[in-house]
């Protein structure tokens, strides 16, 4: 039994980790329509940024991770100028093939600038596993992960408070439900574009450093874009609740799936099981769990 | 002034709905057709033929196939590599198990299997919309490319997974040169490209676009959503699995799953993105434009002497970049391009 707890703490735990990436997809979505598929190559661009600022100026992580925020806020602003105003009323899918070219632009800059090499992000946290837990319940939790959790926990608490307290949170939920009318009651829908882009890419950022600290600074890091994917269609692309929900779900599911069933049909399974989790979740609801209803109309 | 229709009437129902109903049109695909078959293979060079034509006609099977299926009936996938692969695991297991099997009949199978497989893969279609079904296409990719590397059957329990594809024979002549595959290739991509065009010009392509355009609209005028969108599935996957067959076979010469990654479903893509998105045209002016810029971005590195890394890294930034500048200046691809092109040599050298 603490065996079976054990796994699905772990696969909890990795889900947040999952959700971290999906929030990004979702804030832009969210207010924009734009379906980002460059937010795995933004994460490793985050990543990358703050490992080489700390390698090559010999500074500390306090220092880097600021100068990486005005970076990748540089960077969102640069994206709405350049990428997204010109291409502002074409279908989605055009949207979705320009992230996808920005996805390859952003990862050949990253390396360009920083070098192909892996490199290794040293948090101030470390991967050992939590001693009260190990003593009191015999539970092997690593200290990392839980602190991860607790990053996305304020993460998400900072996001909910922009979104529902603020002015600038105000007019980015007026402009998810309908760019045209907050066009009309003034709304500056270029600016909040330009912002919009710029949180995403400060959730890139801590996504890029947890990710980074776990598995090395490395190109595979443009790949968790895909194991955001099956988290944000279970929890739906509209709702920040559903990517942390969905996370939870896909990460605790694939790794008891890949604990309990892996083992009887070869393994390996937690690249393609997520998603077929996700696909049966769709059929029941199509717009995912927290999505928000397709009306459609004639 | 260039290009002169007038004095070419219709005085038939059959001439009225030609695929090529102006006469230079004909004799222009003709003329091209010719060149591509005869001259094509004596002049080019076999680096030409084997590392540039070839993967050049088989992206644009690949891509025709995703046209139909995202052009014409307006569903996007991301799993075109992995019909391809069923493709081609599905000849080359019909050719190894089942002596004295045809080769073109083998291809036929396999397109056949992937087409099952499309179908399979295709009836999420009926309820889920939009990203949600793109995003779960990627099932299909992650679960084929899986079942290719973990199901030993299907390779024939070779050890490594990647097993060497039989010579192509077809009716006692083996296609070894490549000249002879260039040639193998191209009819067969000029006959189903044929195909498709009178597929999407017929009731067939009309439903799908009715459903494309608006599937509840279609619905209630009377198009069965499900057999029109499956059907879309099955064709599209028919073409992809052929395709995928042709690259085993005529380019690679191996068939393993590792071919058919993400990577190439998304270059398939990027073809009928930047070719055209609902045009047959456009998959091959796309295939044509990603198959070539690679090459191109290359020479310009070897000309400008950068080492590798920065080469590669800046290639793909290049890369990035163009398809963007492509989306921002003509969202409509290459092939709206060629028409403009098209209509302003009509009316020269007058304005209107």
């Amino acid at each position: 039994m603490s065996f079976f707890i054990e796994v699905l703490i772990g696969g909890l735990l990795s889900g947040v980790m999952y959700a971290l990436v999906a929030i990004g997809f979702v804030l832009i979505y969210k207010a924009s329509g734009v379906f980002n598929f460059a937010q795995g190559a933004m994460v490793f661009f985050a990543a990358l940024t703050c490992v080489g600022i700390i390698d090559k100026f010999g500074v500390s992580l306090w220092v880097a991770v600021p100068a990486t925020m005005a970076v990748m806020i540089v960077l969102g602003i640069a994206i709405e100028r350049i990428v997204l105003r010109p291409l502002v009323n074409q279908p989605e899918i055009t949207l979705f093939m320009a992230t996808i070219g920005l996805a390859f632009f952003i990862e050949g800059l990253a390396q360009l600038v920083w070098g192909s090499q892996v490199r290794k992000l040293d948090l101030p946290i470390e991967d050992i596993p939590n001693t009260w837990l190990m003593d009191n319940y015999n539970i092997l939790v690593s200290n990392f992960d839980m602190t991860a959790a607790a990053i996305c926990a304020v993460l998400v608490t900072v996001l909910a408070l922009l979104f529902s307290k603020t002015k600038v949170g105000r007019a980015l939920r007026a402009v998810a439900d309908d760019h045209q009318a907050a066009l009309a009651v003034g709304i500056p829908l270029q600016r909040i574009w330009a912002i919009l882009w710029g949180v995403a890419g400060l959730v890139a950022l801590v996504a890029g450093m947890l990710w980074g600290a776990r598995n090395g600074v490395q190109f595979a890091l443009t790949f968790i874009a895909l194991k955001a994917l099956p988290v944000l269609i279970l929890g739906g692309f509209t709702s920040v609740p559903g990517a942390i929900v969905g996370g939870l779900i896909i990460g605790a599911s694939e790794k008891l799936a890949e604990v309990y069933i892996g083992p009887m049909v070869g393994g390996g399974i937690e690249g393609w099981f997520p998603y077929v989790l996700a696909l049966l979740f769709l059929l029941v609801r199509p717009e995912g769990l927290f999505g928000e209803k397709i009306i459609r109309r004639i | 002034m260039f290009y002169r229709e007038a004095g070419q009437f219709k005085t038939s129902y059959q001439s009225d709905g030609q695929v090529f109903p102006i006469r230079q049109d004909r004799i222009a695909m003709l003329a091209l057709l010719a060149v591509a078959l005869l001259a094509v293979p004596m002049l080019a060079s076999p680096y030409m033929l084997s590392a540039i034509l070839i993967p050049f006609l088989i992206f644009s099977l690949a891509a025709l196939g995703l046209n139909i299926l995202t052009g014409y009936c307006g569903q996007l996938s991301l799993g075109t590599a992995a019909f391809m692969a069923v493709g081609a695991f599905a000849s080359w297991n019909f050719i190894a198990r089942l002596p004295g099997m045809p080769m073109l009949l083998a291809f036929v199978l396999g397109g056949l299997c992937a087409a099952m497989v499309g179908i399979a893969f295709g009836l999420p279609s009926l309820r889920i919309r939009g990203f949600y079904l793109a995003a779960s296409t990627l099932a299909t990719q992650f679960f084929v490319v899986w079942c290719l590397t973990k199901i030993p059957y299907l390779t024939n329990y070779s050890s490594s997974g990647v097993i060497t594809a039989q010579k192509i024979v077809i009716f006692n002549y083996a296609f070894d040169t490549p000249a002879s595959k260039y040639m193998l290739v191209l009819a067969i991509v000029a006959l189903m490209a044929l195909l498709a065009k009178n597929m999407v010009r017929s009731n067939v392509g009309r439903s799908w676009m009715a459903v494309r355009d608006m599937d509840v609209a279609a619905e209630v005028i009377g198009f069965r959503p499900m057999r029109t969108k499956l059907l879309a599935f099955a064709v599209s996957s028919f073409y992809c699995g052929v395709a995928g067959a042709l690259y085993a076979y005529a380019y690679l010469g191996t068939v393993e799953p590792e071919a058919y990654n993400l990577d190439l479903s998304f270059r398939i893509l990027f073809m009928i993105i930047i070719g055209g998105v609902g045009s047959i045209l456009g998959s091959f002016l796309g295939a044509a434009f990603i198959v070539l810029l690679p090459v191109f971005l290359n020479i310009l590195a070897h000309g400008m002497a950068l080492p590798t890394s920065v080469a590669s890294n800046l290639e793909l930034m290049v890369f990035g970049a163009l398809i963007i500048f492509f989306l921002i200046v003509e969202p409509h691809g290459l092939a709206r391009l060629w028409q403009v092109g098209k209509e302003k040599l009509r009316l020269w050298p007058f304005p209107h």
